[in-house]
């Protein structure tokens, strides 16, 4: 179980703008990260230098308590110790699947790297596939021999770069699910690198936002989307519903009714005007009585395991989004009523996004 | 996001294609892994090696005091071979650049009959040397001799060298890139000009490099078809005076044009990469119809290949058939044959072991450093064989007399000689495989020299080997060197060749230029054929 430490990490090539920005990142033993960012945030420069296939501009990056960049110190990437997981695999591709999981193993003897590239292939769910050459894979078994070369010399750390990002969606599900059995069973520290929120909200332990060169939030996938640290996380981990509200005495007053605040820290002591973040599955849709709010439909968008309601309601610039599990039995035009579940979170002194901009450019970073 | 099914299984390791191309320009460039010792220092030795003959050369020229070498420069007569070396050269390369990517378009993109017959005969002009094409029209055409005869000649000798790189790049262009132009409306022609040419500059700028220098640097062609520039002003300057400064002084002003081409390419290529042409496309381009002009593209084909090989074999063939049996020894033959074939495999080797880390740091590395060792083992080319092989006695003599006249001091002039074409190949080759494996091998443990090894040689090696089949190629037509250092008692089939064309036997000289083409044509057929 090693830990991971980067510390005030930059990074500026030779013309142009910084792109990292004095990045903070610990990642515990055993643990897996998901660094989550729009492209450009710096997330593929931070896994290339802490691989140590780029030199930092400044700061530390730490494994275990050994430096392996740092003023003075630079650890050639071979001797990190650091797997690494790459966008398409990067296999070899003169190499057969076995050669190329037995690659980083030169200190064992034959027989030796022969038995854990078979033990590696069984971990991955490929028994049996030694002698294909990588041409001859799927994407996605790739991705496995890929996982499995990184994984034999037993690194401390395993970087994934995108590794999903070239399969079919009907597979990312399952090779995600046996990365993270496959990382459990070896205990690696590991580092995955995405701009897609769904898969770091699912896969890791722990989510690091970035943008522009620094760790804008790092929580558990629970804290990231229930309490984001800006109006811009809350946009870019999912779907926010951004509404303006006065706070007092830990509830929140909004034009969609009365809510309390989420406690934590930061809030508490909150009183006064700002913005209010509740997510579209805390809405929910029912008779327009007393004690609801009243809303218009104006959209109903089916996406089979939920539906997704748009909702004007007055005193708001902008129609609500609703997510309702399910099909709906309501069409655009229709009145309803409107009620909130769980907590708020709550940004003091910050106007909700008159034009939706901050989330409407978090959207579009995120939908890239 | 959906990726289509197809994509799935396109995407093999060997491409990456999808990040964005601004961030992996950088960090394929100056933010790899230092260049390590294990490749500065041999690359660092290459250079020096390859520099020798011209430290030779400024040592020659200054040996008489600054004053007397820059009256030889001031000259007249300088300008004038400058301007007479400058145009042969200036035709030349529009000649081959226009017959090299014709072909490769033709043998490579279209529904050309037979593409394989014409891609080999396209290679094949590198197995006859320009010295054999020039005597082979000319004693055909008497009154070719001249600009029109050295143009010609040269023109069909050179194409290959931008034939192969341009066919092989188009090989490496994914298909998907036209077809998505073609998509968005436009024409085949368009598509070639706005989506093909742009990527096949870097290996057309290669090629038209390779073919100035080539034209530079000639001595055979045009000494027989009595042009005069630099390289031939200079034999007959070494020949006929007992002064060798102005020898050495004409061959220092021929490596400043070298120099300055080799800068002309450089800036050309700019900092651009091989960006998006991968390891050979999954699955090759649809071959473009012809349709009517299927009739003109047969004929080019033909006049090309007609031109550059049929014709001098059937002038050949007349010659043979001219002889008689007692104007030529078959056995004598057969023993000249192996000697050259055992000679140009020993010079092909050397030359390759020292362009390999030269290559490697050209490929991978783009500092100052890298810059400077890619030229300097470029001077090779820049100098005729007549002046290597002086440098060479000149330090045999002085340094080494064991080495005076023996068969190692000749494969090493070779080396220097084609070193340029050695390397060019290993960068090429080099550039094709993708960076990111070898940061893969060494987040897998292996150091620089294992990553070399494991990684880098293996994918490369089909562009090594390519590039030793050429070398091989070239060393045995070489002349000049050859002349002046072969061991005394010892020929090559190209002295041979030379001696009887001296003593205008040319019944007696035929069949040598015919085994000479034989021998050299099947690196050349293998070239072709195998991709």
């Amino acid at each position: 179980m090693t830990e991971l430490r980067v510390r005030g990490l930059t990074k500026t090539y030779r013309r142009g703008e910084p792109v990292l920005r004095g990045l903070d990142l610990n990642v515990a033993g055993g643990e897996l990260t998901a660094v989550l960012g729009p492209s450009g945030c710096g997330k593929t420069t931070l896994l290339r230098i802490i691989a140590g296939f780029v030199e930092p501009t400044g700061g530390t990056v730490a494994v275990g308590g050994r430096v392996l960049s740092g003023p003075g110190v630079r650890i050639r990437p071979e001797r990190r110790a650091i797997g690494i997981v790459a966008q398409e695999g990067a296999l070899f591709p003169h190499l057969s699947v076995a050669r190329n999981i037995t690659f980083g193993l030169t200190a064992l003897a034959r027989p030796d790297r022969r038995a854990r590239a078979g033990e590696l292939l069984e971990l991955v769910g490929l028994a049996g596939l030694d002698a294909r050459m990588p041409h001859e894979l799927s994407g996605g078994q790739q991705q496995r021999v890929a996982l499995a070369r990184a994984l034999a010399p037993r690194p401390s750390v395993v970087l994934f770069d995108e590794p999903f990002n070239a399969l079919d969606s009907s597979l990312r599900g399952g090779l995600r699910d046996d990365v993270r059995a496959a990382l459990r069973a070896t205990g690696a520290t590991a580092v995955l690198v995405t701009h897609d929120q769904q898969e770091a909200l699912s896969v890791a332990d722990r989510v690091a936002v970035l943008r522009e060169g620094r760790v804008e939030q790092h929580g558990t996938p629970e804290e990231v989307y229930r309490q984001p640290a800006s109006m811009w996380v809350a946009g870019f981990v999912g779907d926010a519903v951004l509404v303006p509200a006065s706070a007092a005495g830990g509830i929140a007053h909004t034009p969609l009714g009365r809510v309390p605040l989420t406690t934590d820290a930061r809030t508490t002591d909150a009183d006064g005007d700002g913005t209010a973040l509740l997510r579209p599955e805390q809405l929910r849709l029912g008779a327009a009585d007393a004690s609801a709010t009243r809303g218009t439909v104006t959209d109903i968008r089916f996406h089979g395991h939920d539906t997704v309601a748009l909702i004007s309601v007055g005193g708001l610039p902008r129609a609500v989004a609703v997510r309702h599990a399910g099909p709906l039995a309501l069409r655009p035009g229709d009145s309803t009523g409107l009620t909130i579940t769980g907590t708020a979170t709550f940004y003091p002194d910050a106007p909700p996004p008159s034009s939706d901009a901050a989330t409407a450019e978090a959207r579009a970073q995120r939908v890239r | 996001m959906n990726v289509p099914s197809q994509s799935l299984f396109r995407a093999g390791p060997g491409e990456k294609r999808r990040a964005p191309a601004v961030s992996r320009r950088r960090r394929g460039t100056s933010e790899g892994p230092r260049m390590s010792a294990v490749l500065a220092v041999p690359a660092a030795v290459t250079a020096a090696f390859a520099l020798l003959p011209l430290v030779y050369l400024t040592v020659r020229s200054l040996e008489h005091g600054f004053g007397y070498a820059w009256d030889i420069v001031a000259d007249g007569r300088t300008a004038h071979l400058l301007v007479r070396s400058l145009s042969l050269a200036l035709v030349v390369v529009a000649a081959s650049v226009l017959i090299g990517v014709s072909l490769a378009w033709l043998t490579e993109r279209t529904a050309l009959p037979a593409p394989r017959l014409w891609a080999v005969l396209a290679t094949l002009p590198l197995a006859v040397p320009s010295y054999v094409m020039a005597f082979s029209w000319l004693s055909a055409f008497p009154s070719l001799a001249g600009f029109r005869g050295a143009a010609l000649v040269l023109s069909l000798a050179c194409s290959p060298y931008v034939y192969l790189p341009v066919a092989a790049a188009l090989r490496g262009i994914d298909p998907a890139q036209e077809e998505a132009a073609r998509s968005l409306g436009h024409g085949a022609l368009g598509v070639f000009l706005r989506i093909t040419l742009p990527q096949l500059r870097h290996a057309v700028g290669g090629g038209a490099l390779l073919v100035a220098l080539y034209v530079v640097a000639d001595f055979g062609a045009v000494s027989l078809m009595r042009y005069d520039t630099f390289t031939r002003a200079i034999h007959t300057s070494y020949r006929a005076s007992f002064d060798r400064t102005p020898a050495a002084v004409l061959s220092c002003v021929l490596v400043l044009l070298t120099a300055l081409l080799v800068l002309a390419e450089r800036r050309a290529r700019g900092r651009a990469r091989l960006a998006g042409t991968g390891r050979g496309s999954p699955r090759p381009a649809e071959r473009l119809p012809l349709g009517r002009l299927r009739g003109p593209a047969v004929g080019w084909c033909a006049l090309v290949a007609g031109a550059a090989v049929a014709f001098p074999l059937g002038s050949l063939g007349y010659w043979i058939a001219q002889g008689t049996s007692a104007t030529w020894d078959p056995a004598e033959l057969a023993d000249t044959a192996w000697a050259t074939a055992r000679l140009a495999a020993a010079g092909a080797a050397l030359t390759i072991l020292l362009a390999l880390p030269v290559g490697v740091v050209a490929a991978r590395h783009r500092t100052r450093t890298a810059h400077l060792l890619e030229q300097a083992s470029f001077a090779g080319h820049a100098l005729p064989g007549i002046t290597v092989a002086l440098a060479m006695v000149f330090l045999s003599v002085r340094y080494a007399y064991a080495l005076y006249q023996q068969w190692p001091l000749l494969v090493m002039a070779y080396a220097m000689l084609f070193l340029p074409l050695a390397v060019t190949a290993v960068r090429t080759a080099v550039l094709q495989a993708p960076p990111e494996l070898e940061y893969m091998a060494r987040s897998l443990g292996r150091g620089p020299l294992g990553t070399l090894r494991a990684v880098t040689v293996p994918l490369a090696a089909p562009g090594i080997a390519t590039g030793a089949a050429l070398t091989f190629v070239v060393i045995m037509k070489e002349l000049p060197a050859t002349l002046l250092l072969r061991p005394t008692g010892m020929d090559t089939l190209a002295t041979r060749l030379w001696t009887h064309t001296g003593v205008a036997a040319y019944a007696a000289a035929a069949p040598y230029a015919l085994a000479l083409i034989l021998i050299a044509a099947v690196p050349s057929y293998l070239l072709g054929r195998h991709r």
